[in-house]
């Protein structure tokens, strides 16, 4: 074929259409050229048609007040503030439930896919329903449902449903407990505590080198756990135990003070979470099916305790078959945090992509805002599991 | 995912405006199509929602019924665009609807930054309460500290916020999507208000299994002149709908109704302003493109105001609103609509 080619006409042009190698090129170049005009032209034709109608895009409207409450705010913010803090609360209220979904989702996955393979016939049938059942269901039915759990079956903060003697109360406006006041001698308890990490990094390499020359090994578990949270708590009383409480109160029409957790809020939190727990489950179950049996008949006929078989064998190595997809999901848990609207949770979607929109019509501004915060976001997260897969892969090579 | 549907209609609306917006013009297009697309709420009682058959009805529903029949000759020539409270302007915007008649707020931003012309009023409203009677409350200044349920996309946010602030007292907003949803929370004690235009609360309780339980609260802390819009920059179609819903005010004062229009038109009267309306005294329907027919064809397809006023909201229906200041001027309201002439 390439002997005709260049035998026959040699022109460029010729060439670009019927050299294979160079064919391919061109195909791709004009396919990019045609997408990028395509993008030009819609961008071009969005911008020309607010022109015409007087609309410019222009961020000047940020700010300005936003005229509006919200009711969880992680920061200070009133209805005084600029569009901008808005937003802000928003972001906070997104990553709030973003990171709480990826941690309780992790813990229920991981315990679902151990159980899904637990040899109890009850048990591994009972998880598997389950995680058929929940996968199957679209997650907005999920949140609903949670939802309308908490709002319709807890009473009234006037009858609300008290527990722990008064430490915790359960109404259908949210989850009551004491708040924690810090005196100033609490910086000595925080002290102790970094103390306390920066002791276990150092003794954890201490004992490896220590294990690697002599044989010997330090139970390094127990000492770290004492070092982060014994010494801190034998600071705390040492130093009299700098900390009172600030315990709800039911004044007029709800409880006033104390920390709560809004109805909104754990419902997408539990429903997310679940949801995305199902999906775990089936990924961890998998990345442990992958390691073969002989691995661990292998390690056990070195006399390995199966603990540190599965520690040291078994976990790194399913790790590698597990984290790529749960980074998928980590993204998921993410992006369908945007339902939050559904149940009134303010979340980015709720404040600068609902409500600040509504108020300022600027539509294009705040859908642009909230599309670069999502993919920043997303970005994030798969830039930390890029890296936590490269380290995993390191360590077992 | 919600994302996505949003980024989807970003990208609809930018492909909807690559038609070369209509902005002048939309009389010519109805026309030509012959059908009104109406931009209407995706379902509040008594205002706008579709009926047990299936069928569009509601106040503003026969406002657009009106103006279907004033510009292509039949009720039955609209096509309802249901829309939330946060889509509406840009369904208007982008050309997919031609007037927009949803309980909207007129305010100066909307009327000059979202680029809409406002026709005029439709339903003088003001922001209220309803809470359970249980709650023993009977004032608006008593609730300080309460849980308040909103629907997002309104006006009702900004009012809510000043006004509380204004009193100096504190609250909690639930803010939710869609009015059946702020109604759950509701009725479930997730708040202990709800509030909304006082014309929407009446509607939200009508469909309550017991609306007797709940009352509204006396303070009215917002004006709320309800009214229909279209697209600014055409001044011709914004004339042909303005006049569609002055000459069912002037109808009403006149006393025009469904029942006689049809013999008022048969022959010219003794008086003019009638006259005038129905087409037999000069030629009004052509100075905005129509026939001479144009109102008794919008009069006798849904009545004068006065009877889309009963027949949807008033005293005898489940809402059972009272005219208030939306009577005539002459009867002790304010509704007020420059004569046809």
């Amino acid at each position: 074929m390439t002997a005709e080619t260049s035998s026959g006409n040699t022109s460029l042009l010729y060439r670009l259409f019927f050299d294979k190698e160079l064919r391919s090129v061109t195909i791709q170049v004009i396919t990019m050229a045609l997408i990028i005009a395509f993008f030009f032209f819609i961008v071009s034709n969005a911008i020309t048609n607010l022109e015409t109608i007087g609309k410019g895009y222009s961020f000047d409207f940020l700010w300005d007040a936003s005229n509006y409450d919200i009711n969880q705010t992680l920061i200070e913010y009133d209805s005084r503030s600029p569009h901008w803090k808005a937003a802000v609360v928003g972001i906070l209220n997104t990553l709030l439930v973003a990171v709480a979904g990826i941690i309780l989702s992790t813990i229920v996955g991981f315990l679902l896919g151990v159980l899904r393979l637990s040899s109890n016939w009850l048990i591994n049938r009972t998880v598997y329903v389950y995680i058929e059942y929940v996968r199957n269901v679209p997650v907005l039915l999920h949140i609903l449902l949670v939802h309308g759990i908490i709002v319709n079956n807890l009473p009234v903060p006037k009858n609300a449903m008290m527990a722990f003697d008064g430490t915790l109360f359960l109404t259908n406006r949210g989850f009551y407990t004491p708040k924690p006041l810090f005196e100033p001698a609490m910086w000595a308890v925080l002290i102790a505590f970094v103390i306390g990490i920066a002791f276990t990094i150092w003794f954890k390499g201490y004992a490896k080198k220590i294990q690697d020359a002599t044989g010997k090994i330090y139970p390094v578990l127990w000492i770290s756990l004492g070092a982060i949270l014994l010494f801190p708590i034998i600071v705390f009383f040492l130093a009299g135990m700098p900390l009172s409480w600030d315990y709800p109160l039911l004044q007029g029409f709800n409880f006033k003070g104390g920390l709560v957790l809004r109805p909104e809020f754990v419902a997408l939190w539990i429903a997310l979470s679940l949801y995305t727990a199902a999906f775990i489950a089936e990924i961890v179950r998998a990345g442990i099916q992958a390691i073969s049996h002989g691995q661990t008949e292998a390690a056990f006929a070195l006399g390995i305790k199966p603990s540190r078989t599965m520690q040291l064998i078994i976990i790194p190595q399913a790790l590698r078959v597990i984290i790529p997809p749960l980074s998928s999901q980590y993204l998921n848990i993410t992006k369908n945090s945007s339902l939050a609207i559904a149940i009134g949770y303010m979340d980015i979607v709720a404040t600068i992509g609902g409500i600040s929109l509504n108020q300022t019509g600027r539509e294009m501004e705040c859908m642009t805002i909230v599309l670069g915060i999502y993919l920043a976001f997303s970005l994030m997260i798969s830039a930390f599991m890029n890296w936590y897969n490269k380290r995993m892969k390191l360590v077992e090579r | 995912m919600k994302l996505f549907k949003t980024l989807a209609v970003s990208a609809a609306v930018a492909l909807a405006s690559t038609s070369g917006v209509a902005n002048a013009g939309t009389l010519q297009d109805v026309k030509a199509r012959g059908e009104l697309n109406c931009v209407v709420t995706t379902g509040v009682a008594g205002f706008g929602a579709p009926d047990d058959s299936g069928r569009w009805a509601g106040f503003d529903v026969d406002f657009c019924r009106a103006t279907a029949a004033a510009v292509l000759g039949s009720p039955e020539k609209v096509k309802f665009v249901p829309t939330t409270g946060k889509t509406r302007f840009t369904v208007l915007n982008s050309g997919e609807g031609d007037i927009l008649y949803r309980n909207t707020t007129i305010t100066m931003s909307r009327d000059v930054d979202l680029k809409l012309t406002f026709l005029g009023v439709n339903y003088y409203d003001g922001q209220g309460f309803m809470v359970p009677k249980a709650l023993g409350v009977t004032s608006a200044k008593q609730l300080d500290g309460a849980s308040v349920c909103i629907q997002t996309g309104t006006t009702t946010e900004l009012n809510l916020a000043d006004y509380f602030r204004a009193n100096n007292m504190k609250y909690e907003p639930v803010t939710i999507e869609t009015n059946e949803e702020g109604q759950t929370n509701y009725t479930a004690g997730r708040c202990d208000v709800y509030t909304t235009d006082a014309s929407g609360l009446a509607a939200t309780r009508s469909t309550f299994d017991h609306p007797n339980a709940h009352i509204l609260l006396p303070e009215i802390i917002s004006k709320e002149p309800l009214g229909p819009a279209v697209r600014q920059g055409d001044d011709e179609w914004a004339d042909v709908t303005r006049w569609v819903l002055n000459v069912l005010i002037a109808a009403e004062e006149a006393g025009i109704t469904q029942a006689n229009v049809k013999q008022h038109a048969s022959k010219a009267g003794s008086n003019p302003d009638i006259n005038r309306i129905v087409g037999t005294e000069g030629d009004f329907g052509s100075m905005i493109g129509l026939d001479k027919q144009w109102a008794v064809r919008a009069i006798s397809a849904v009545g004068n105001y006065g009877e889309i006023f009963e027949r949807n909201i008033g005293v005898n229906t489940s809402l059972g609103l009272a005219r208030g200041l939306n009577a005539q001027w002459t009867k002790g309201g304010i509704l007020y609509s420059p004569p046809v002439r």
